[in-house]
Parts: C-alpha cells; structure tokens; sequence
C-alpha cells in the first residue's frame, strides 16, 4: 500500500532537484523555472498531509489545499514579474546569465 | 489509486524534472516542465484532491508554460554555448543538493506516523470545489482578499517593468 512516507519521498526528491537547478544552472529562465518545481514539491506534500488528516466527517482537511491555492496565485505572480525583470534585464544587457550579471556582487 | 499508477506518474515527475535541470536547451526544459506538472496532477487527483490538481492543469501547464515559452521565443534563447565548466562549483551545488536529500529522507524516516496507509475518505466523490469554496470564502476571507491584491500588485508592476523607457 502507498503511505504517507511515499509521497514524501517523491516531494523531498522534487525539491532537491529543483534545489540542484538553482544551485547548479546559471540561465536565470532555468532558475526561475527550478523554483516553481520546489513551490510544486511542497504543495505535493501539502495535499498528502491534508488527505492524511481525515476528519470525524470522512472529509479531507481543506485549509491545506486552499494553503496549495494561495501558493500556485503566488507563485503565478511571482512568474509573471520575474519574466519581466528577465525581459528588462535582456533588453539592457542582451543576456540571461547570472555569471554576466555581477554588478551588486560583493 | 493502486501503487502501481502511484509509481508510474511518481518517476514521471521526478524523471523530467531532472530532465528540466539537465537540458541545455531552453524549449526542451520548458516542455519537460510541462509533463512533469501533468504527473504531478495526476499525483493531485490520486490524493482525491481534484480540485487542485485540475487548478495544477490549468494553471501551471497551461497559462505559466505559454508565459515561459512565449519568453523563450521572445528572446531567441538558443541551447547554451558549451562553457568550460566549473567543476568545484559544480561539485558543491550538487553537494548541497545531495546533503538536503538525505536529510529529508532521514527525518521521513524517522517519522512514525508517516509509516500509515491513508485514512478512507466518508464518500470519495466529495464536492472539493464546493468545500473549498466555502472555506476560501469564510475562514480564510482576509487572506484571499490580500492575495487579491498581491495579483493586481504584480499586474501593475509587470506593465511598469516591461514599458519602454521615454526617451
């Protein structure tokens, strides 16, 4: 049978690897996209968590999807911004590497 | 969901997810994103939380994909020039990655209570949509209206950001 366990594995293993890709990649669009898969792992562990924690009613615990709610609308705006910056970034500097964008590194 | 379906979308997720963090080039990160959100749905929906993983569908796979490749195609990106690269670096990023992932397993493990299967659900055709609804619109009211203003926040800022300067 599948439990709890399972899903947590699954979830700890999609953030490190979206962890790797920030740590290891130097194109800010991998990056950003690196960053929406640990936001997907922890809302994976979040829906186990609320299917774990059945209530007396045989029902879910709905606050942590609607936690999963407010994360993806974050997480969309926080996309949507981010890809501006890219583009202003890009029309400044007509690059995406973070190794050429060094000016407030100590 | 049997264990068998569990697995096969588990390792869909996982194996092009690593495929996002090892292409070179842009468009195929940006498509193996979108599979892996598709398997990560699916994982949704086994956890009866249709609601979310059809929002997941929608959302993710849908509108911040086209957002990602319209980027891609509006800046040209080609698949990375072939750097020498960094090995210390490199070693050390995938360290840290490594270090995180066997703390995570290590703690999974140690909890007992994650060893049980998962609870039957009353009815498994419950109306997520509507309980969902009733608790976004009664509990968590504040934070709902804050995340509306979050949104057209980042609108107003996204058309500030990308408007040409005058010159």
């Amino acid at each position: 049978m599948i439990t709890l366990s399972d899903y947590l594995f699954v979830s700890g293993i999609l953030f490190s690897i979206g962890f790797a890709g920030v740590m290891l990649r130097r194109n800010l669009i991998i990056i950003l996209m690196s960053l929406e898969l640990m936001l997907n792992a922890a809302n994976l562990s979040l829906v186990a968590f609320s299917r774990f924690r059945v209530d007396p009613n045989g029902l879910p615990n709905y606050s942590a999807q609607v936690f999963v709610f407010f994360i993806i609308t974050v997480a969309a705006a926080e996309i949507a911004v981010g890809l501006a910056i890219l583009v202003a970034l890009y029309r400044a500097r007509q690059t995406t590497d973070v190794k050429d964008i060094s000016s407030l590194k100590f | 969901m049997s264990p068998f379906l569990f697995w096969v979308f588990a390792l869909l997720t996982l194996i092009f997810g690593a495929t996002v963090v090892v292409n070179r080039n842009p468009v195929a990160s940006a498509l193996s994103l979108v599979v892996s959100f598709l398997g990560l749905a699916a994982l949704f929906m086994s956890l009866d939380a249709f609601f979310v993983g059809i929002i997941q569908v929608l959302v993710y796979a849908g509108a911040v994909m086209v957002l990602f490749l319209f980027i891609i195609m509006l800046l040209n990106l080609q698949a990375e020039a072939r750097r020498q690269i960094n090995w210390l670096a490199a070693a050390g990023g995938t360290g840290v990655a490594v270090v995180l992932l066997v703390q995570i397993c290590f703690v999974i493990r140690h909890i007992r209570a994650a060893q049980q299967t998962f609870p039957p659900l009353a009815n498994p055709t419950t109306d997520d949509v509507r309980n969902i609804g009733a608790a976004l619109f009664s509990n968590y009211n504040l934070p709902f209206q804050i995340v509306g203003v979050l949104v057209l926040v980042a609108t107003i800022g996204v058309v500030l950001l990308s408007r040409r300067e005058p010159r």
